[in-house]
């Protein structure tokens, strides 16, 4: 299958470690996976700071780098959040309703890593090979916008060697929120101290979820600490092998 | 202008334009047509109603009360009464005097089994609403055919036009610490005996 | 004379809409209390718990949802008919409607209410219209003494306090604050009370009861209206309600307009989803259902006062006006995480957590409360919680997108804008934001607003490629 990466700005620049682990392993499954160029940032900070205005040559631009693509890929329950569910809405927000149903046909065939190896690629056991003890957030994003469910969980539980232990408290949001973050510091901090209070009493090594960004948000928290306990996209745990 | 044209002028330039609505559905159980009593007896007992399932109301009643004095509506069946009981008739007693009795006995309207609630609706067997209210103990007297499995067959039976009060338990507050207290203003403890025999008026 | 096109919020100077600080300065407060901190985190995860069994239990919960959902835009679509079906049946069946533009109106009108009556004291159900409008500054100020008679509105009433939560007022109280402000301000208290929740609550049933037997007037909210008969509903626990609705000779119930329902057989959803969303219960103790008067029984002069207060203004926004659906169980402040560790005086409104969130700022204008629609991460939670399936994130959203924006702000947002539409620039940004990184201290130090990350959180080191250079040259 002909696979589209949108990266996210934040993996781009960020966290190319995780794009480049969604390539891997999607090219390991015996897949073709293309980059468009022209695509940059989705425009969910903007459309979720209150910037819709701002955010609509982002929409158009990503619409219009992604329209050509059957079937396109994030590594972020995030991202793909905002193209399914405020995309169209922005551009009908605009009055260009031809722009808001290409938006609404885009999303059709944007997935998340794990609903497209799940769902549409129709695999679980991916051939990973990870022998760390591992815990897993659900992002918010993923799991109350996208419904991922147990997806994550079932690609985890297929992987040799990696010892999954479950975080309590697992759904409750780890306080990143975007500019809520920023805006809302000492609030998100509290957030942040229960969450990496849950991942600690896990005892796991490495603390794992869909999203760069709450893994940034958390990872940061744990690192501030010199907790030892590192962050890790789902991707690269898929992607590794015992090659690797 | 006054303010009732004031704010339906508001509302309707609020709305005008809208796009009608799709209908309302209506795809929720509306429950058994038999009602299961034994489900009712669980529900009650779960909010701390204590249940008595008997034939013999007035041997229920004499045990619960002993001597007491208790208000009764003015239509409530005599026989339920036991003859050790002094029964205070609601002819419009004066509050203090209903507050001050022992305990109060009425019938009911409906009982909602799937949320083990009884429902009174002031008809002369079940009285004002401040004699069920003031009083310290109260025995409802249920029979069968007024038991309905949900609430919406509750609301099908019930008449909107005379004062309504469902009681689910006693009285209770979660106030403190969100943690359920039984007794604060209303009756403090719930009786209901459930008769088998159908309601004899 | 108003101007009907113009939405008319909720006033300033009256009732209790508008906080005196932003959300993020009155969260720090709150969030440096260790005390409040476990009281909001007890009761919270206990309801939450609660709730989840009792929703569980229901086959058809998510359809009852859906019914709620839609019976809510129904009556939304058809106010104007409804209310003024309420009000033809409220007098047919003896009763008088009063209609009310805002606060002021409202408490002018109750105000006069009771002084022709000549008492100088009402007893009070938990409301949260009269909160909203201060009606009991106004009473107090005309020599009226208001007496909250829901446990916890008198914890916070006779504690001098501000309610924190839409069910549970004194939320942030914990049974030891209780008891120590029962043995502070409570009249005739036993000083042997200990801290024990029915011995607290049996102290309550004491002190109020001859206040019951001895007000002759009763002011009251309304959880339903129905416009097909006139029926009024409270929903309540403890016989406080009971009580105010059946003893006084006068009730007078403020209400606000989109608590009317369109016929009899729609309390049968909204009496299975507000109970279990609410207090986790079934069923909750008592709901009293009384339509105009009735004689012989309980009061024999009964006033309806429609209450907008700028709901109207929030019916004109298609976006925002579902946030008029809510049945005020506080589900959505129950699974709050933002609630629960900053509670509910931070939102500065009587009207916390997610639903005051998107409540306030649209009663009053979203000048009044601008830091509220950011008081979230935008978790999703709420929406999931919420039994008329409100979209509080999406309404959080749209509400940002109106709210005043600082200027260094939108500066830097638009540069952004920019930049992100044109890829080589984006790329330049990419590679100079790493080469600043890396010449400047890592992780640490970044300036304001970006200081509110550092201060908590470390950045991760940047990467030696972007992931674009990364396949560019692979």
């Amino acid at each position: 299958m002909r696979i589209a990466l949108f990266v996210t700005c934040l993996a781009d620049t960020m966290f190319p470690a995780a794009a480049k682990a969604t390539v891997r392993l999607l090219e390991r499954l015996g897949h073709e996976v293309v980059f468009p160029t022209g695509q940059t940032c989705c425009g969910q900070m903007h459309i979720n700071t209150g910037y819709q205005a701002d955010a609509l040559p982002l929409v158009r631009r990503h619409v219009r780098t992604f329209d050509p693509y059957d079937v396109v890929v994030a590594p972020s329950g995030s991202c793909v959040g905002s193209v399914r569910h405020q995309h169209a809405m922005v551009a009908a927000a605009a009055g260009d309703r031809s722009l808001a149903a290409r938006a609404e046909s885009v999303a059709g065939r944007t997935y998340e890593l794990s609903e497209l190896l799940v769902d549409v690629l129709e695999v679980e056991d991916v051939g990973a090979y990870y022998p760390h003890r591992v815990t897993y957030h659900p992002t918010c994003h993923s799991l109350r916008v996208l419904r991922v469910g147990d997806k994550p969980l079932r690609l985890l539980r297929r992987v040799r060697g990696l010892d999954l232990v479950e975080l309590p408290a697992a759904e409750q949001c780890c306080g990143f929120g975007g500019t809520f973050a920023v805006k809302n510091a000492d609030t998100s901090t509290a957030m942040l101290a229960d969450k990496m209070r849950h991942v600690l009493a896990t005892g796991a090594d490495v603390c794992t979820a869909g999203d760069a960004s709450c893994l940034m948000h958390i990872g940061g928290g744990l690192a501030r600490l010199r907790a030892g306990v590192r962050t890790v996209h789902l991707a690269e745990i898929l992607a590794s092998t015992e090659a690797s | 202008m006054n303010s009732r044209d004031l704010i339906l002028g508001r509302i309707r330039a609020a709305i005008a334009g809208d796009a009608p609505l799709p209908t309302v559905p209506r795809d929720y159980r509306r429950g058994a047509e038999q009602p299961d009593l034994d489900l009712l007896v669980e529900r009650l007992a779960d909010y701390g109603v204590v249940v008595h399932r008997t034939n013999d109301v007035a041997a229920a009643i004499a045990a619960i009360l002993g001597t007491g004095q208790v208000v009764v509506p003015p239509g409530l069946p005599p026989h339920w009464l036991p003859s050790g009981v002094r029964a205070l008739v609601d002819d419009g007693l004066p509050t203090d005097r209903v507050a001050a009795a022992d305990g109060v006995v009425t019938a009911v309207a409906v009982a909602v089994a799937e949320t083990g609630t009884i429902v009174l609706d002031a008809t002369p067997d079940q009285g004002r609403r401040l004699i069920s209210l003031l009083p310290d103990l109260h025995v409802c007297v249920v029979h069968p055919e007024q038991v309905v499995s949900s609430v919406p067959r509750a609301l099908d039976r019930l008449d909107p036009h005379r004062p309504l009060t469902w009681i689910s338990g006693p009285s209770a507050t979660s106030d403190i610490e969100l943690d359920r207290v039984a007794g604060v203003h209303g009756p403090r403890t719930l009786h209901v005996i459930l008769t088998e025999a159908p309601h004899d008026h | 004379m108003t101007f009907l096109g113009m939405p008319a919020r909720a006033p300033r100077g009256v009732g209790n809409l508008r906080g005196d600080e932003s959300f993020p300065d009155a969260a720090r407060t709150a969030l440096a209390d260790p005390q409040l901190r476990r009281n909001l985190r007890h009761a919270t995860t206990t309801i939450r718990g609660k709730t989840d069994r009792v929703t569980a239990e229901l086959p058809d919960w998510q359809e009852l949802r859906a019914v709620g959902a839609a019976l809510k835009a129904y009556t939304m679509a058809h106010l104007p008919e409804l209310l003024e079906r309420l009000e033809e049946r409220v007098t047919a069946a003896g009763g008088t409607v009063h209609w009310a533009a805002d606060a002021n109106e409202a408490n002018r009108i109750v105000t006069e209410l009771v002084r022709a009556t000549g008492q100088q004291r009402v007893i009070k159900v938990k409301s949260m219209a009269t909160q909203e409008i201060g009606l009991n500054e106004a009473l107090a100020a005309a020599g009226i003494q208001p007496v909250e008679t829901d446990l916890a509105e008198l914890i916070v009433q006779l504690g001098r306090d501000r309610p924190s939560h839409i069910l549970v007022p004194a939320i942030h109280r914990n049974r030891a604050e209780i008891r120590e402000i029962f043995l502070r301000e409570m009249p005739g208290v036993d000083p042997a009370l200990t801290d024990d929740p029915p011995a607290l609550a049996a102290a309550a049933r004491r002190y109020l009861r001859e206040t019951f037997l001895s007000t002759p007037v009763a002011v009251s909210g309304a959880n339903f209206a129905v416009a097909e008969t006139g029926t009024l509903a409270v929903v309540e626990s403890e016989g406080n309600g009971r009580m105010c609705l059946t003893l006084p000779e006068t009730l007078i119930t403020v209400m606000g307009i989109e608590k009317v329902v369109p016929r009899w057989r729609d309390l049968e959803v909204f009496l299975q989803l507000l109970p279990r969303a609410s207090t986790g219960e079934r069923m909750n103790p008592y709901t009293s259902m009384w339509t105009g008067v009735t004689a012989g029984d309980g009061p024999q002069a009964f006033h309806l006062v429609l209450l907008d207060n700028g709901r109207s203004a929030v019916l004109a926004d298609p976006v925002g006006r579902s946030a008029l659906h809510c049945i005020r169980c506080s589900a959505c402040l129950n699974v709050c995480p933002v609630y629960e560790r900053a509670g509910g005086h931070a939102y500065g409104s009587v009207y916390p957590g997610p639903i005051g969130a998107v409540l306030s700022p649209q009663l009053t204008g979203v000048e009044d409360n601008a830091s509220l629609p950011y008081a979230s991460s935008l978790c999703g939670a709420c929406f999931d919680a919420c039994p008329v399936k409100i979209d509080i994130p999406a309404i959080l959203v749209h509400l940002r997108n109106t709210a005043p924006h600082p200027r260094s702000e939108r500066a830097a947002m638009a540069a952004a804008a920019y930049t992100m539409d044109r890829p080589v620039l984006y790329a330049a940004a990419q590679r100079a934001a790493r080469l600043a990184r890396i010449v400047g201290r890592r992780g640490r130090g970044l300036p304001p607003p970006l200081s509110g990350w550092t201060a908590s959180r470390d950045l991760p080191d940047p990467p030696s490629q972007t992931f674009r250079d990364w396949w560019a040259a692979r």
